[in-house]
């Protein structure tokens, strides 16, 4: 058990290419962190700088206040969850769980105590005398997973370890990393490009763009107050609605239409207005509204998603299933539940938080 | 394909029958030579029926024959051939594996140099460099001996060329998880590679051996000591007598005989061979 510190890791490759630009995370002891970014920001590269896999161009990570820049990663204490699995083709299941041991000079006792354990918590004890080939991709994602387990290590490192599954499994096995992981109580970092699957694990989700980091909060902190464009486009589908929009005053153009803000206004001028797909609502007959020209509907069942414009900009909204769909409708949306953002920088222009408030503190269900 | 044309598939096994006969068909007239005595095979064409001195042909041949031209025993040279084969499969095995396993695994200077160098000499077979070759021995003072007999002749190419390939072809997850897992670079080559490559290293053996088995020129050059001699260089011999009669019966009893192995080999390890070839395990 033990925190892990990242004060100000670089990466950078033969040939100047910076995959990872000064990152900064502090994780307390047990803290389930995820990392979430498109293909490309540096999530992986992260990931794997901690796990001694790839080289610390610049700065230190500290894992159990010991720095470990330098250390193998057999001697950092930590277990790894690959993609891929990376299981041991030719081993059974019971030897690819016990290798990692057995190299540590683990006695005989104690590796088939800690094996038994971790395949009952996993429900592979049928499968031990098996190999890989012989299991299904599912039995394999727990099998990599009981390797990591066996070595009791002071964290686990996951690198998309779900991303292989199909949609159905991907949903119970994450239940089960994150029942395993409050369990464990093992500190954890996960690298996903999925945001659902960074939104319901996650303890704290740290987003990252172009190897630096966006945001980093806890997940309802991040979907209610996205600190930039990129963030506010990344967390949540449908992905948030950003405009243009110009204020003037307490009033907000977009477009052709004007919106009273009723003081919400952070500034003045040009400003890319966020508003998430879920706030916009049909407007009634007596309220200030936007014209919505309809492109075309998706039905999910629960929610019926609108596709369509204002003015020359795209907009998708979330309605009933019952509202009636029409060529030319009218929308609205709370002034308290916009977002505004710098046109030139993509950062979130203070003095709006609209869901601060909500936000009670959500403590571990253990 | 599954296709149903009765005229394609006669086609094809009149082609099939065709090349079997021609390559079964020397073969067959060599077995038959070894089961008659000299003066049927002197008097015209080999019969393509099988005589009746096959008995005392081969025991004439595993006990006598080959003293009368100044050769060691046929058991002798074939334990020589034998020894010679497998030190060969065995050194080129273990040479190429490790040179493979540097060259995909380790960082070091020079290191694409080094796999052009080896690829380069793909080029160039034992015979084009046999000069060269036979000068550093005959240098090293390691003519008639084991070592002039095996070592040139352990370098391999193709070996080093083929455990390449594989290596490339296993996850880099596999060697990370190893990494994390506590194991160094030789305890990941032994618990890891090395089982994994055992379909490989089966397919290379037999194809080896037989390589091994069937060396013919270097052995010729390198000993001249009757004691090294192999059952290539002994029947090469018998056929060159200096005035009387070849004993092409004996000669053939001889060949049929230095057939087994290599047949043996390829009967038995046929299931790795064919793995090995074909079926990647991943």
């Amino acid at each position: 058990m033990a925190g892990i510190h990242i004060a100000e890791v670089s990466k950078v490759y033969a040939g100047g290419v910076k995959a990872v630009n000064s990152v900064s995370i502090d994780i307390t002891d047990g803290e389930f962190i995820v990392l979430v970014g498109p293909s490309g920001c540096g999530k992986s590269t992260l990931l794997r700088m901690v796990a001694g896999l790839e080289t610390i161009s610049g700065g230190q990570v500290k894992i159990a206040d010991r720095v470990v820049n330098n250390v193998e990663p057999a001697d950092r204490d930590i277990a790894m969850v690959f993609q891929n699995y990376a299981l041991y083709p030719h081993m059974t299941v019971y030897n690819n769980l016990a290798y990692g041991l057995k190299n540590r000079g683990t006695s005989k006792a104690e590796i088939d105590a800690r094996v038994t354990e971790a395949a009952r918590m996993l429900e592979i004890t049928q499968y031990l005398d098996r190999k890989p080939r012989a299991l299904s991709g599912g039995q394999r994602q727990r099998v990599a997973m009981g390797r990591a387990i066996v070595r009791k290590p002071a964290a686990f490192l996951f690198d998309e370890p779900l991303s292989n599954l199909d949609a159905k499994l991907r949903v119970s096995m994450r239940g089960e990393i994150k029942r395993l992981q409050r369990r464990l109580g093992t500190t954890s970092i996960y690298v996903t490009h999925d945001q659902l699957e960074a939104m319901t694990l996650a303890d704290r989700l740290v987003v990252l763009n172009g190897g630096r980091i966006e945001q980093i909060g806890r997940p309802l902190e991040v979907y209610h107050a996205p600190a930039s464009t990129f963030v506010a486009s990344f967390i949540g589908s449908p992905a948030m609605n950003l405009v243009k929009g110009e204020l003037h005053g307490d009033k907000l153009a977009i477009g052709p239409a004007m919106v009273v803000l009723n003081g919400f206004a952070p500034t003045s001028g040009t400003v890319t207005v966020g508003v998430r797909a879920e706030d916009i609502r049909i407007a009634r007959a007596d309220e200030e509204a936007l014209p919505f020209r309809l492109e075309y509907a998706e039905e999910l069942g629960a929610q019926r998603l609108i596709h369509g414009t204002v003015g020359d900009q795209q907009i998708t909204a979330a309605v009933s299933p019952e509202i009636e769909l029409a060529p030319e409708m009218q929308i609205a949306f709370d002034a308290s539940r916009l977002h505004f953002f710098s046109v030139d920088t993509g950062k979130r222009l203070p003095g709006n938080l609209p869901a601060e408030a909500k936000l009670a503190p959500i403590e571990p269900v253990v | 394909m599954v296709e149903n044309r009765p005229f394609l598939t006669f086609l094809t096994h009149a082609f099939l029958i065709l090349g079997f006969l021609v390559v079964a068909l020397p073969v067959y007239v060599a077995i038959t030579a070894s089961t008659h005595d000299i003066s049927t095979l002197m008097s015209g064409p080999v019969p393509l029926l099988p005589g009746s001195h096959f008995i005392e042909n081969y025991s004439t041949i595993l006990t006598s024959a080959s003293a009368a031209h100044g050769l060691p025993n046929y058991s002798h040279m074939a334990l020589n051939s034998l020894v010679m084969a497998l030190v060969i499969t065995a050194g080129k095995i273990a040479i190429s594996i490790l040179s493979a396993f540097a060259i995909v695994y380790f960082r070091f200077p020079f290191r694409q140099v080094a796999f052009w160098i080896i690829f380069v000499t793909l080029m160039l077979p034992v015979e084009v460099r046999i000069m060269p070759t036979y000068k550093i021995v005959a240098d090293l003072g390691m003519l008639n001996s084991w070592a002039g007999l095996t070592v040139p002749l352990i370098a391999s190419a193709t070996a080093t060329f083929l455990f390449r390939q594989f290596f490339m072809t296993v996850p880099d997850e596999l060697l990370e998880a190893a990494r994390v897992d506590g194991a160094g670079p030789l305890k990941f080559f032994r618990d890891i590679l090395l089982p994994l490559s055992r379909t490989n290293i089966g397919a290379l053996c037999v194809i080896l051996f037989i390589y091994g088995w069937v060396q013919y020129l270097w052995p010729l050059l390198v000993t001249t000591d009757p004691g090294y001699y192999t059952l290539m260089m002994g029947m090469k011999r018998m056929v060159t007598v200096q005035d009387g009669v070849i004993e092409w019966h004996l000669v053939m009893a001889g060949s049929v005989l230095a057939m087994l192995p290599p047949i043996l080999v390829v009967v038995f390890m046929q299931r790795l061979f064919i793995r090995g070839l074909t079926e990647t395990e991943k």
